[in-house]
């Protein structure tokens, strides 16, 4: 056993009892130095690095809310709809747990793309922070399956035929797509049984795979440091005690900072909450107050907003879409044949791949090819470490076109995602040619990575981050 | 401390275990995946259903549930079969060759019924499970071609099907529109999900 310690005579109490905690539990000490006191942040973050924390203070008011709203909520599809109903109507102070909690859904989403678009910008995927991104893309997965899942809870319209489009993703799986998709229904049609399974999914299955990822991914983040808006590694320069010289403690100074940002977003977040909870139909869709009918599909079906840009992925991808893929696919392999500087056999048995994959894509439907790459859009994400090949890591020291490639991505993700709102273009028309496009730019932008990033003239990054005192 | 050295067999019998114990974790999981099959009482419940078509009208259609899906019954007047010769060459699978939802041989034919005045389809669309809506009326209107011969549009992702529920081509359904088994129990009475015919 360790020595005990002895609190000096006639200490104050508080003293004594951190003294009597400190021989008995003193990994909270230990930990507490490691992420608050002796944690050493960069110390020019920006407005940017709010989005992190705030994520932290979304998924508590979600996990808070979620927990009073289960105690009044009835998972079985002949009473839901009235439930929730109830809950806003008769359950006092229902309406408001409520509208947090669907407010927060849109915040968790609108927080964590902003945060993922930090993360773009400044190369915080770059080495050695890659397993950091692979939780963070983790969590993100995460998130989609948790507003899936709970998106079917209160069994309105909307969450009818969002969950019966969504399961039926499933079932365009080559071979399995149909058992599989009866497993995940347990039933023949999205009915009670889905609805009871969702729950649970949504309410304990879901979150506790998160809230360990979450921890994982603050963990790691701890263990390597965070990257900062000049992508230069603090930990390189150190002072006689081995603090990082453009350091500053996480508490009290990036406590006090993320407070700042805290009043921001709750401001924003209670202005949403009482003023306009359903934000124009974007956050919470006017179909949905009409009680689910597995007989009518509204004549209008979007998903929230948050998925939109994928899920105008998935109805671009049709068979002038798919053939235009084959044709790119077939270009990429012979411009590797005769210009690429792999082997000769590596290039030829590419060729091969490439004919392959062209076969395989003209004999299953466009509808597969269309979940494949609505999935892989979200997939890539977990590439992007070795995708990117960026001698600097912040846009700041990146040549100025690159600003454009990234404001290119930025704005197909947007056309995509407005028009994921909107409904299904004409095929042929220019709008479905549009979300083409945009589709092509999305996935241009990280499968030509490996060659666009390492073009052009890159700025010299300062040894030390730059920040100018206030 | 003494030099360890491995036993073979006791290092054998460890292997085993791990195994053994292995194989019998697997099989833990046979009840949990089990439990997401549907249920026996979710199997029960997709008896056929009757229909009595007697009140419906010319160019009239009327829905039923069968195993919780809209069961379409459509009369089809003869201005809406004609329309289905001008479709033939629109359509991918005129002849409902293809087998991912087989149609019966009852119905693998151009208006794709038993009676060419009734049609009866699973009103799902064969993409991602939407219902489709009623678009009788032909010619130009919103998200639909100028030269629209009547049909139905599915709302989700813009697939459109003839009055036969074949599927026009170029569109992200793959399949027409799924004929349910059914068989005449009289001029009038309809009965769907089972037929006295092999599919």
């Amino acid at each position: 056993m360790a020595e005990m310690k002895e609190a000096p005579a006639g200490a104050p109490i508080g003293v004594k009892l951190m003294t009597w905690l400190d021989n008995r539990f003193p990994t909270m000490f230990v930990e507490y130095r490691k992420h608050m006191s002796e944690y050493y942040a960069p110390k020019n973050f920006n407005v940017w690095y709010f989005f992190g924390s705030l994520a932290m203070l979304v998924l508590v008011i979600q996990i808070v809310t979620g927990i009073f709203l289960t105690m009044h909520y009835k998972p079985d599809a002949a009473n839901a709809f009235a439930s929730v109903e109830y809950i806003m109507r008769d359950v006092p102070g229902g309406w408001i747990i409520r509208y947090m909690h669907s407010t927060g859904a849109s915040a968790f989403f609108i927080v964590v793309y902003l945060h993922m678009y930090r993360g773009l910008i400044y190369g915080s995927y770059r080495k050695p922070r890659e397993l950091v991104w692979i939780f963070g893309c983790a969590i993100f997965l995460c998130l989609m399956a948790e507003a899936f899942f709970g998106y079917l809870l209160p069994w309105g319209q909307m969450s009818y035929w969002g969950a019966q489009v969504i399961v039926n993703l499933f079932a365009a799986v080559p071979f399995i797509g149909p058992d599989l998709a009866l497993l995940i229904r347990g039933d023949y049609v999205v009915g009670d049984a889905t609805l009871n399974r969702f729950f649970a999914f949504h309410v304990i299955a879901v979150p506790l795979v998160l809230i360990g990822l979450v921890v994982a991914h603050i963990l790691a983040l701890h263990d390597v440091g965070s990257n900062n808006p000049d992508g230069v590694e603090i930990k390189a320069k150190k002072d006689a005690r081995g603090i990082p010289l453009d350091g500053v403690p996480f508490h009290p100074y990036y406590t006090a900072h993320d407070t700042l940002g805290v009043s921001v977003f709750l401001i924003i977040f209670c202005a949403v909450m009482f003023f306009a909870p359903e934000l124009g139909g974007y956050f919470l869709e006017y179909n949905n107050f009409i009680p689910a009918d597995p007989l009518k599909t509204p004549p209008h079906i979007a998903p929230v907003w948050y998925f939109t840009p994928y899920y105008t992925i998935l109805r671009a991808t049709t068979d002038p879409m798919v053939n235009a893929l084959c044709v790119i696919v077939a270009l990429a392999a012979l411009f590797n044949l005769v210009r690429g500087k792999a082997s000769m056999a590596a290039r030829v048995g590419l060729l091969i791949a490439a004919v392959v994959l062209i076969a395989l894509m003209k004999y299953f439907d466009a509808k597969f090819w269309g979940v494949v790459l609505m999935g892989g859009a979200v997939m890539i994400l977990f590439f992007l470490p070795w995708l990117d090949h960026s001698p600097v890591k912040s846009i700041r020291y990146r040549p100025g076109w690159h600003k454009l490639v990234f404001a290119l991505f930025v704005v197909a993700f947007l056309i995509l995602g407005y028009q994921g709102t909107q409904p299904a273009a004409p095929s042929g028309s220019l709008l479905e040619r549009v979300s083409q496009l945009c589709t092509l730019i999305y996935f241009a932008f990280f499968l030509l990575m490996p060659w666009w990033s390492r073009l052009g003239t890159f700025r010299p990054v300062p040894d030390r981050v730059t920040f100018a005192g206030h | 401390m003494a030099e360890s050295v491995a036993d073979p067999a006791r290092r054998n019998w460890v292997m085993i275990t791990c195994g053994v114990g292995a194989v019998g974790g697997v099989a833990t999981a046979v009840p949990f995946v089990a439990s997401f099959t549907p249920s026996e009482r979710a199997k029960a419940a997709g008896a056929p259903v009757e229909a009595d078509v007697s009140g419906l009208k010319p160019g009239e259609k009327m829905v039923v549930e069968w195993r919780g899906k809209p069961v379409w019954i459509l009369r089809r007047t003869p201005e809406q079969l004609a329309s289905l010769k001008k479709t033939d060459a629109m359509v991918a699978d005129p002849q409902s060759q293809r087998t991912q939802y087989p149609t019966p041989t009852y119905a693998k034919n151009e208006w794709r019924s038993i009676k060419p005045e009734y049609f009866i389809a699973v009103g799902i669309c064969s993409h991602l499970g939407c219902s489709p809506s009623d678009k009788f009326v032909p010619g130009a209107q919103p998200s639909l071609p100028d030269d629209w011969p009547g049909g139905f549009l599915c709302p989700c992702h813009g697939s459109t099907f003839d009055l036969a529920g074949r599927v026009f081509k170029n569109k992200p359904a793959p399949d027409n529109l799924e004929v349910p088994p059914h068989m005449y129990l009289s001029d009038s009475k309809l009965l769907i999900g089972e037929d006295n015919k092999k599919a």
